[in-house]
C-alpha cells in the first residue's frame, strides 16, 4: 500500500538521523567495548590476543577496583540521604513562603549553573584550603582551633566533608525544584479535608498527606541521586588530583577507570571489562530500585 | 457550602488518613503562637541557608578581584582593599591560562550541541509520537534503553571509537558524539503526544506534508519546550568535563572547564588569575540562568520521571 510505504519513509526521515547517531555513538561503542574486554588490548583497539574472561577476573580480583566500589557505596551513603533531606526541606520551606518565594528559589537553584570544576576549585583553594587563609580554617581559627589539611587528612577522613558538601551545594536546588513541582501537584482539597478531620498543621499533615503524595517524586529523586553518585567524577578529580597524580584513597569507579584505560598503561581491554561490569551493576541497581519502588505506577 | 468529608483522589497504596475524632479539636491559642513561632523560625532558617548558599559566589568575586598577597594573607579581609579589575585584563593577556581560546571553544561547543540536539531530538520525538509506523514502538524502546546506560560508563568505548575516527582534539570529536540525547528525544516525544491534532489537521487540509507541517505549524507552536530543553542542554554542554577532558587533549582544544581543571590541579597556582577565570567562566551561565529561569524550571520539571 502506497500510504504505509509513504509513512515508513517519513518516519525514517524524522527519526533516522537521530537513531543512526545514537546507534553509532552508543550501541557501537558498547558492542566494541564488550569485544575488547575479552582481549589483551594495551594501546590498541584491534587486538588479537584473546584472553577470555581474564580481564574480568583480573578486574574483580583487583583490590583497587573493588575499593572503588566501596568508595562509591560510602559516597552514596553520605550524599543520597543528605541531598534528599536538604532538597525536600528547602522545597517544603520555600513552598510555604508568601513573600520572596521566587528570590529564595533562585538563590538555592543558582549553584546548579555552576560546573563541578568551578565548585571544586572554590572548595579546594578557598573554603577548605589546608593552609591558614582557607575560609574554614580561618573561621575555626577564631575559635582557637588548629589548622586542618582537609583534603590530605585520612584519619579522620575529612576529605569526605569536602567532597560531599560540594555536591550537596551544587545539586540540592535542582532536586528542590523537582520536589516543588511535586508539591504543587498536590490537590489543596486534601489539605482542607485534613483540616476538617482535625489534623494539626505541621507534622501530622506532613506525615499523612504531603509525604505520601510526594511518593512518585521521591522515588524519582532517590533514583537520580544514586545514578548520579555512581557517575561522580568531576569533583573527585578536581579536588584530589594534583601534579603528583591521584591519591590512593577516595577513588570512585569512574576515576579508577579513567586512570586504568586512559592513563599511562592505556589498558583498553581491562578498562572495557571494568566499564562492562559497571554498566551491569548500574542496570541491576536501577531495575532493582525501580521494581522495589514500583516505578511507572501512575499518580492518578 | 458543605466541605468535602472524604479524601478524594487517594491512591490505593497510600496509607489511610487517621481520623482522631469526628470533629476536629478546637484551635487553641497555643497553636496559633506555635504557628507564628514556626513561621519566624522558618524565615530565619531560610535566610541563613540562603547566605550559606551564596558564600561560594562571594568567594569567587572576592578572590578574583584581590591581589595574590591579599588572598593568601592570614588575616581575613571580607573585601579586597582595592578591587583589581586589572586581574581581568591580566587573564586575557597572560599566557598562564589560555582563557580566550578556551572560552571560544566552549561557546562553539555549547551552541552547536544545543542547536544540533534540538533539531535531531525534536525531529525524532515528533516522528515517534506522530507518524504511525509498524515498528515505532521497538525503535522507541531501543532509544529509551540507552538512557539506562549512563554516558559516563560508555566513555572508554566512546573514546576508542572517536580516536579510531581520528577525532581526538578536534571540535568534531567534542561535539558530534554528544548530539544524540535520548533524554531530549524522550521529552520531545512526550510533549508531541499531547500536541493538539487540530492544528496539524488544518495544515494537512492546506496540503502540507509531514515535513512542512512540522516546520511551519508544529515548531512555531512549541517554543516553550524548545526553550526548556535548549537551556538544559546548553548548561550541560558548557559545564561538561569528562568528555572534553578525554577528547580535548591538546591545549588548543581545551574547553573552559578543562583549562580551569588543568590549573586547579597543577603545581604552581596563581590564585587571583584562577578565581577571575572561574568567575568569567560562569558568567554566561548566570546570564542564561537569570533570563531563562522560567524555562529551566519547566525543563527540570519535565525531566522528572513521574509524568
Amino acid at each position: 500500500m502506497l500510504g504505509a510505504q509513504n509513512r515508513t519513509l517519513w518516519f525514517w526521515v524524522f527519526v533516522g538521523p537521530f537513531a543512526l547517531g545514537l546507534a553509532l555513538f552508543t550501541y557501537v561503542p558498547l558492542a566494541w567495548s564488550v569485544y575488547l574486554s575479552f582481549f589483551d588490548a594495551h594501546n590498541t583497539v584491534s587486538p588479537d590476543d584473546f584472553v577470555g574472561f581474564g580481564n574480568y577476573t583480573a578486574m574483580l580480583r583487583n583490590d583497587a577496583f573493588t575499593d572503588s566500589l566501596v568508595t562509591f557505596a560510602v559516597f552514596s551513603a553520605f550524599i543520597v540521604p543528605t541531598t534528599f533531606a536538604l532538597s525536600l526541606a528547602l522545597a517544603l520551606m520555600v513552598n510555604r513562603l508568601r513573600r520572596a518565594q521566587a528570590f529564595f528559589r533562585s538563590v538555592f537553584f543558582l549553584p546548579a549553573a555552576c560546573s563541578y570544576v568551578v565548585a571544586a576549585l572554590i572548595w579546594k583553594l578557598s573554603i577548605f584550603n589546608g593552609v591558614r587563609f582557607g575560609l574554614a580554617n580561618t573561621v575555626l581559627g577564631w575559635f582557637g582551633a588548629d589548622q586542618t589539611a582537609w583534603l590530605s587528612t585520612t584519619d579522620p577522613p575529612w576529605y569526605w566533608l569536602v567532597i560531599v558538601t560540594v555536591r550537596l551545594w551544587l545539586q540540592a536546588g535542582f532536586y528542590m525544584i523537582l520536589f516543588l513541582a511535586g508539591l504543587q501537584r498536590i490537590s489543596p482539597v486534601l489539605y482542607e479535608a485534613a483540616a476538617v478531620d482535625g489534623a494539626r498543621p505541621g507534622w501530622q499533615v506532613l506525615r499523612h498527606i504531603t509525604l505520601p503524595q510526594l511518593r512518585a517524586t521521591s522515588v524519582a529523586v532517590a533514583l537520580l541521586l544514586v545514578i548520579n553518585a555512581f557517575q561522580a567524577f568531576d569533583e573527585f578529580y578536581n579536588l584530589l588530583s594534583d601534579s603528583g597524580g591521584y591519591p590512593p584513597y577516595a577513588r570512585p569507579p569512574l576515576v579508577y577507570l579513567y586512570y586504568t584505560a586512559l592513563g599511562q598503561e592505556q589498558n583498553l581491554g581491562l578498562g572495557s571489562a571494568g566499564a562492562v561490569i559497571l554498566a551491569l551493576i548500574i542496570a541491576v541497581v536501577t531495575v532493582g530500585q525501580a521494581t522495589w519502588f514500583g516505578l511507572g505506577r501512575k499518580e492518578d | 457550602m458543605p466541605r468535602p468529608r472524604t479524601t478524594p483522589a487517594r491512591r490505593p497504596g497510600a496509607p489511610a488518613l487517621r481520623r482522631p475524632r469526628a470533629a476536629g479539636p478546637p484551635r487553641r491559642p497555643l497553636d496559633d503562637a506555635m504557628v507564628r513561632a514556626g513561621r519566624a523560625l522558618r524565615a530565619v532558617l531560610l535566610a541563613a541557608l540562603a547566605l550559606l548558599f551564596l558564600i561560594p559566589f562571594y568567594l569567587l568575586l572576592r578572590n578574583g578581584l584581590a591581589s595574590e598577597d591579599e588572598i593568601t594573607s592570614p588575616d581575613w579581609t571580607f573585601f579586597p582593599s582595592t578591587l583589581r579589575l586589572s586581574n581581568l585584563s591580566e587573564l586575557f593577556e597572560g599566557p598562564t591560562v589560555p582563557m580566550a581560546n578556551a572560552l571560544l571553544n566552549s561557546t562553539l561547543i555549547a551552541v552547536a550541541t544545543t542547536l544540533g540536539t534540538l533539531v535531531l531530538a525534536s525531529l525524532a520525538g515528533y516522528g515517534l509520537a506522530r507518524i504511525p509506523y509498524r515498528h515505532a514502538g521497538k525503535v522507541f524502546y531501543a532509544i529509551l534503553a540507552t538512557m539506562m546506560v549512563p554516558a559516563a560508563v560508555t566513555f572508554v568505548p566512546s573514546f576508542v571509537l572517536v580516536s579510531s575516527l581520528g577525532w581526538v582534539s578536534t571540535l568534531r570529536g567534542l561535539i558530534v558524539p554528544t548530539l544524540f540525547s535520548a533524554f531530549a528525544c524522550f521529552v520531545f516525544r512526550q510533549y508531541f503526544l499531547g500536541f493538539p491534532r487540530e492544528l496539524e489537521d488544518a495544515a494537512r487540509v492546506d496540503g502540507l506534508g509531514h515535513w512542512r507541517t512540522y516546520w511551519r505549524v508544529v515548531v512555531p507552536n512549541s517554543r516553550p519546550v524548545f526553550a526548556a530543553v535548549g537551556t538544559i542542554v546548553f548548561i550541560g554542554a558548557w559545564n561538561s568535563f569528562l568528555w572534553p577532558l578525554v577528547i580535548g587533549q591538546d591545549r588548543e582544544a581545551w574547553t573552559v572547564q578543562v583549562a580551569l581543571a588543568t590549573f586547579t590541579t597543577s603545581q604552581v597556582i596563581r590564585l587571583h588569575e584562577l578565581f577571575i577565570a572561574a568567575a568569567v567562566s560562569i558568567l554566561p551561565l548566570l546570564v542564561v540562568f537569570l533570563f531563562f529561569q522560567r524555562w529551566i524550571v519547566a525543563g527540570v520539571e519535565r525531566s522528572g520521571i513521574d509524568d
